[in-house]
């Protein structure tokens, strides 16, 4: 049933329909309202669970990690400093192997204190061993809810992952959504029959001592797996399309793209901003397209291969910047794309940091810098820029 | 796609109003998205929210620079923020105030209609909340949303006497400014 919604009230209800045996959360700031939906379900009986309110992001992930290795499907929410403050724990929930889902929601990472988003608290974990896949629009989130479960806890996967929603404008937008029907969802999303569970009558140690004759061969283990993940995305989107009429793309998406000189790559939430400006600008006889980044860990690389070969010229626009050397997505595209034929000139913009609006006239000016690169060629240090910085600073 | 930008000061209700726009509009068949401007507003500071109506599903996030519509609650916000900033030449300003409107001094071409949104909800609600009665004005004034939309879309929000209330100073803001 379509009915507008608030976006942190319909992934809660998205989390009821995965039927988690354990919900364990930090529930003060930074905090959204997802959590808070979360209780009430619990508190109204709508879903059986064993619900926790814990001290810290740290207790929150870590009292997870006992449950999911004891056989519990498992859940948590988080965003910014709370991220920030699980960075341990997530190491071990990925190197224990535990198929733990999170909805990550994407804000900013204080100093300066800002409550606002932007997608640095999620790239600062890309290596942590979590698949995180990104959401353009509050349906997605949702549908992406019950394919995590699936994909993490495929016994050849094993691995936790994240869906990563920006904050304020995914979490607090109202706008229709589909909900989904828990029956649906259990015809993709089977029990959780974990491989290796605690158990006193069958004595197992996780996340043991591993000295270097062996911690090699782990890290080896996650990274294979990781790659299966690549197929797996995909084949869990077509699942779900074809149960609930709607699909993503698999591991990345494009929008006017066939035909397209300049390509824009990005993720989240302002994609949809993206998708307009392109219809704006091709209607001007500029063409101009989209690739979407659904999965960024594991990263489909020869996804994008295919998706950007023919381009004249590739604008990479992210939220985030790793100070010291450009941006994340950026950096990671110009490195998947070194060891091919394909001599495409890539630049990057961070925009959209700690909640800098985005509207379709940066898109335009971001499209204009993009094909003056097109047409006269790439100076290396306009490669990337912070955009949109005020004057008075520069 | 039409896009409405909502003032009004911390406690007013400006985000509400804006999430009934969109539960009014869908349930006119039309596609909705409703936002607040995000911030760590204190009561009584001022405030924005945002909503936009499509027959088409909404991809655009950005704020709201160029509005086909603005409702303004509070008229004292006009020495502090530019309400009428980016408002289309065609479009609309519904303004809670009972000075007229060549008084505002408001810098616009733009329609403005002016509703003593306060005394309606004072003389219905006995409280000077006007975010619902500026609802009944923008649907008498711009008919971008039905009537019969908004009602459903109160009825869920507020219930029993509180709802009926909220009901009759919409009517009466309606009435007002539709004739």
């Amino acid at each position: 049933m379509m009915r507008v919604a608030e976006g942190s009230y319909a992934i809660a209800d998205a989390v009821r329909c995965c039927s988690p045996d354990v919900v364990s959360v930090y529930p003060i700031t930074p905090q959204t309202h997802i959590v808070e939906h979360l209780s009430q379900l619990v508190a109204n009986g709508e879903l059986d669970c064993e619900y926790i309110n814990v001290d810290s992001e740290f207790s929150s992930l870590s009292s997870l990690i006992g449950a999911s290795a004891a056989g519990a499907r498992t859940y948590t929410s988080t965003t910014s400093q709370g991220l920030a403050l699980m960075f341990e724990v997530l190491y071990n929930a990925s190197g224990m192997r535990l198929p733990i889902v999170m909805t990550t929601v994407n804000r900013a990472l204080s100093a300066p204190l800002s409550i606002w988003n932007d997608q640095q608290d999620t790239f600062g974990v890309r290596d942590s061993g979590w698949i995180q896949l990104y959401a353009e629009n509050v349906q997605e989130v949702m549908d992406l809810t019950p394919q995590l479960y699936r994909i993490s806890e495929d016994p050849d996967i094993l691995t936790p992952s994240m869906a990563c929603m920006d904050g304020y404008i995914l979490t607090h937008v109202y706008e229709p959504v589909e909900f989904l029907d828990p029956g649906l969802v259990k015809e993709i999303l089977p029990p959780f029959s974990p491989v290796n569970v605690l158990d006193p009558e069958d004595p197992k140690t996780f996340g043991a001592f591993a000295d270097p004759s062996w911690f090699t061969e782990f890290r080896y283990l996650q990274y294979k797996a990781m790659e299966r993940a690549l197929d797996l995305i995909g084949k869990v989107d077509k699942e779900f399309e074809e149960t609930f009429g709607r699909g993503y793309g698999g591991l990345i998406d494009t929008y006017q793209a066939d035909d397209a000189e300049i390509l824009l790559v990005s993720l989240g939430s302002i994609v949809g901003t993206i998708k307009d400006a392109v219809d704006v600008l091709r209607k001007e006889g500029i063409k101009v397209g989209l690739v979407k980044i659904r999965s960024y860990r594991p990263f489909p690389v020869e996804a994008l291969k295919e998706a950007l070969k023919d381009a004249s010229v590739v604008a990479v626009i992210e939220k985030d910047v790793s100070v010291g050397y450009q941006s994340a997505l950026l950096t990671d595209i110009k490195g998947a794309l070194y060891n091919t034929s394909i001599r495409v000139p890539i630049v990057g913009f961070a925009v959209g940091l700690g909640g800098r609006d985005v509207a379709m006239k940066q898109i335009r000016k971001i499209v204009e810098n993009a094909s003056k690169v097109k047409d006269e060629g790439l100076e290396l240090e306009t490669e990337f820029e912070i955009f949109g910085v005020n004057p008075e600073c520069l | 796609m039409k896009e409405i930008r909502l003032h009004g000061r911390g406690g007013q209700g400006a985000v509400t109003a804006a999430e009934l726009i969109a539960i009014a509009a869908f349930e006119d068949k039309k596609f909705s998205q409703a936002f607040p401007a995000f911030g760590v507003e204190r009561r009584g500071a001022p405030v924005m929210a945002f909503a936009r109506i499509a027959d088409q599903p909404i991809r655009v996030r950005s704020q709201i620079y160029e509005p086909d519509y603005v409702i303004v609650q509070d008229v004292t916000l006009l020495e502090v923020v530019d309400v009428a900033g980016g408002l289309k030449p065609d479009g609309k300003i519904m303004i809670n105030t009972d000075r007229p409107k060549e008084k505002l001094g408001l810098d616009t071409e733009a329609e403005i209609v002016t509703i003593d949104a306060t005394t309606i909800a004072l003389e219905e609600l006995g409280r000077p909340i006007v975010n619902t009665t500026m609802l009944g004005a923008f649907c008498g004034a711009t008919g971008e949303i039905g009537l019969e939309g908004l009602n459903k879309a109160i009825l869920d929000r507020f219930t029993g006497a509180l709802g009926e209330n909220n009901l009759k100073a919409i009517k009466t803001a309606y009435e007002r400014v539709s004739q």
